[in-house]
């Protein structure tokens, strides 16, 4: 069945995905937006503010009460950063009609309420209601802070910080600590009228419903979404080249060391640089995983990630502190092996079918389909998944290593333990 | 081969046990791209103590999980490199009660099929590789440990647990797996990865005959003795009230839990049922105690709870980030007494048991989901297809009585981590 992208507004986009296989339908609203340090954590509160309550229900219990009532419909409100956009709004998934008792219809009444979770939230005297802003603003802070809860996100979020600073790749997607801070009530309002106004709203279905159903349902809910001046969306500047490595050691309460490493590239052939981090770091039958991990026993994992929408390349191990540079000599080796060719025929084939293997079920995962479109809306990209395993089926060992001489070693990011204090 | 079709969920089961005892289970997936194989033995991180030729062995806290790693190793190399130079997606994980070994691929399905059956019946490792994965596993221990979700859920049920073995850490520590040697490793591999302690779950657009005829050929022919296991006798009350552990994080977390009575071995799949929906309406998130708590500011969205069952225990617990845990402790413990007083509301009641069946029902979009909850339903003597049926019999009542039997003072732990 075929995917299909319509304009069903000015400034607003319907993915229909459909499938008949899954149990259950999803329905997601997504408002793009460049990502930006004034306004990224304002952005990042605004649907955990509109999920509290609409003018229908008012607060989280009569939402809940609907939700369950619903057949425990799911309706979770998502920030997240595609390339340098940040994308907010709502994924509501909810089971499909076939399965639903007496054969009562979820398509409609799920897409009303994510249109009014938009477009007409809990208000008083024409703001948000102070206590949902007060509370979900401390809920973003603490969701800021909590970060440093993982180690292994921390670090990869610290190099990111580090590598892209003064670029908006490297500002979080849920903003700083600090910005949340000072975010007010009456401010967010505003914020709130901005976005929903003049940003592009992207819209995704998969479920069994035909089409015409989908978009009139969806017509019906946002019918009085206003829209004004959208802006345009626009993919990812370059990583601006550096001079020097920038090396970054930090020290905290920790029993296991991380290492990250970031990497610029400076080859626009995608295709074969997601063969060559799948080859480098990209899966358990990597260089990475093969080497540092089973052959060195140095730790527990190392990886690589391709960020295909930035063109960076980041590697995230845990180690024992000790091990700093021998781990650090090998990841390089690892690359330098990548880059020369140093490959067996099994790694080209392994990798080459893992990519495969990855486009050909994105289909199988309804939430996978989802942010993979969404990703491709937001940096304005339109291949498909099938377009993207084709390109991958036909690089060439040449293309890979020449895209890989490319990448070049930016910055290094250690995260160590304190001195033990006597 | 015997077909059953589950007309509410609109799936199918087929189900065959080989002359070796091994159970086989394929679940047709029609219009999916990826099939997926699991292959499990009744053997987890709870079966340290047990009975092999009339002669009792204690082995030591990870060995299960130490198994899981070796496994992969092979006369020609490593398993997971086999898999994976197909686009197989191979892995495996280690739980109290089970060791699951999977892939899931879109090509050459049956090759990575007879991979997985064959890596995880033939043992290979020497000293030398036994000894260097205590580097690797040694990583993976420090890891956890530095991980505020895992040491508040261990340290509870340490609390919860004085002799059962639910309280050993799946992994061990970094001293326990130091006495783990290849003879052990053989030892128990020969004990439990027996056909007749095992299953495989297919899930995918497969052919089940096809299936079952390569499990046929590439397994060995014989099955095994069932092995007597030690779980430790558990005395109805709780090893330590509470425990508290500073450690680097942002805000003060707790998981606040209770030891409930473990379920008959005919009414496994009910306890369950019934331990959930108690859950849901006591603490989930549409429930009148999660409303006050998150509007007064005690909990956030980190607040969730569940039921679980091992071996021999259960237990529900719930906690997440909160300022003040003994007040939320206290609260949970009200409203139990409140729901078994008072009775619970009607409408509410309805409602949730909806939710909970379209959270069941969204389950099965899992491949994973699917064949983890086959075999436990195997290795528990129950059939977890049958839930739209449980959620039919099951009365407020069941509720109120499970409320009242384990929610209490008495059964109550906490487990905290502060920041330093």
């Amino acid at each position: 069945m075929e995917v299909t992208r319509k304009q069903l507004a000015d400034g607003v986009y319907l993915t229909c995905l459909p499938a008949r296989k899954f149990k259950t339908s999803l329905l997601s609203a997504q408002f793009v937006t460049p990502l930006a340090e004034e306004t990224a954590s304002a952005y990042a509160l605004l649907p955990a503010v509109l999920r509290r309550g609409t003018v229908t229900y008012p607060d989280m219990g009569a939402l809940a009460a609907r939700l369950d009532k619903l057949y425990g419909a799911r309706i979770d409100y998502t920030v997240r950063k595609k390339g340098e956009s940040q994308c907010v709004g709502f994924v509501a998934s909810f089971i499909d009609d076939s399965f639903v008792p007496g054969g009562e219809r979820l398509l409609e009444p799920v897409a009303e309420l994510l249109g009014e979770l938009v477009c007409d939230p809990a208000t008083e005297r024409g703001r948000f209601v102070p206590a949902y802003f007060e509370s979900e603003k401390t809920n973003l802070i603490d969701a800021i802070r909590s970060i440093i809860n993982d180690k292994r996100d921390y670090a990869d979020s610290r190099l990111l910080r580090e590598m892209c600073a003064g670029e908006a790749y490297g500002i979080p997607r849920l903003g700083s600590e600090e910005d949340a801070e000072r975010l007010q009530l009456r401010k967010l309002y505003a914020q709130y009228g901005k976005l929903i106004g003049a940003s592009r709203l992207e819209l995704f279905y998969s479920g069994s419903a035909d089409r015409r159903r989908v978009e009139d349902a969806l017509l019906s809910a946002f019918a009085t979404l206003p829209r004004e001046n959208i802006r345009e969306t626009f993919p990812a500047q370059t990583h601006p080249a550096r001079q020097e490595v920038l090396r970054v050691t930090e020290e905290l309460d920790v029993t296991q060391g991380k290492l990250g490493m970031g990497f610029a590239c400076r080859s626009d052939d995608t295709a074969a640089l997601l063969m060559g981090n799948t080859l480098f770091g990209g899966s358990s039958n990597s260089k990475l995983f093969l080497n540092v991990r089973e052959k060195l026993s140095l730790c527990y994992y190392a990886s690589s990630l391709y960020h295909r929408q930035k063109g960076i390349i980041t590697v995230s191990s845990g180690i024992e502190f000790e091990n700093y540079q021998k781990a650090y000599d090998e990841i390089m080796a690892q690359l330098d092996a990548v880059r020369n060719g140093d490959l067996e025929d099994w790694e080209l084939d392994g990798a080459r079918s893992t990519l495969l293997n990855a486009y050909a079920s994105m289909g199988d995962s309804q939430g996978k389909l989802e942010n993979f479109y969404l990703g491709q809306a937001a940096t304005g990209q339109s291949e498909t998944p099938e377009e993207l395993a084709e390109q991958v089926r036909n690089v060439t060992p040449e293309r890979i290593f020449n895209a890989m001489k490319s990448v070049e070693l930016d910055t290094v990011y250690f995260l160590r333990g304190k001195e033990e204090a006597e | 081969m015997k077909q059953s079709f589950y007309e509410r969920l609109g799936e199918s089961v087929y189900r065959e046990t080989l002359p070796n005892g091994l159970q086989i289970y394929v679940v047709p997936k029609p219009g999916y791209a990826k099939k997926y194989a699991f292959f499990a033995t009744r053997y987890g991180g709870m079966d340290t103590r047990f009975c092999l030729n009339g002669q009792w062995l204690d082995t030591p806290a990870g060995i299960a999980h130490y198994l899981e790693h070796k496994m992969f190793d092979t006369k020609e190399g490593n398993a997971l490199q086999e898999l994976a130079k197909n686009g197989a997606e191979p892995n495996a994980f280690t739980s109290n009660a089970m060791t699951g070994y999977y892939f899931d691929s879109t090509d050459h399905f049956e090759e990575n099929l007879e991979i997985l059956l064959s890596f995880v019946s033939i043992p290979y490792f020497t000293e030398e590789s036994v000894a260097k994965e205590q580097g690797i596993i040694g990583q993976e221990i420090r890891m956890v440990e530095d991980n505020p979700d895992w040491q508040i859920y261990v340290r509870m049920m340490r609390a919860l647990y004085k002799n059962s073995t639910a309280r050993t850490s799946i992994a061990g520590t970094v001293e326990s797996i130091s006495h783990i040697t290849a003879e052990t490793l053989y030892d128990c591999h020969k004990a439990f990865y027996t056909p007749s302690n095992m299953v495989l779950t297919v899930v995918g657009d497969v052919d089940p005959i096809h299936v079952v005829d390569l499990a046929r050929r590439v397994l060995p022919r014989e099955g095994g003795p069932v092995i007597p296991r030690d779980h430790g006798t558990e005395p109805p009350e709780v090893a330590e009230k509470e425990t508290s552990l500073a450690m680097e994080v942002s805000c003060p977390q707790f998981l606040t839990g209770f030891k409930c009575k473990p379920a008959g071995e005919t009414d496994y799949l009910r306890t369950a049922v019934i331990g959930d929906l108690a859950c849901d309406i006591l603490l989930g998130d549409s429930s009148p105690l999660y409303l006050r708590l998150y509007d007064e500011g005690l909990i956030n969205t980190s607040f969730g709870g569940s039921f679980e069952m091992m071996p021999g225990v259960a237990y529900l617990y719930a906690g997440g980030d909160s300022k003040d845990a003994r007040k939320v402790r206290g609260e949970i413990l009200k409203e139990a007494e409140r729901l078994v007083k008072e009775g619970i509301d009607e409408e509410f009641y309805q409602q949730v048991r909806k939710a909970a069946f379209g959270a069941n029902l969204r389950g099965l979009n899992s491949f994973e989901n699917i064949a983890v909850s086959l075999t436990e339903g195997y290795f528990n003597g129950y059939d977890p297809f049958r839930f739209p049926q449980v959620f039919d019999e099951v009365t407020k009542e069941d509720i109120q009585n499970f409320l009242r039997e384990n929610i209490t003072e008495e059964q109550c732990v906490l487990s905290e981590i502060v920041p330093r």
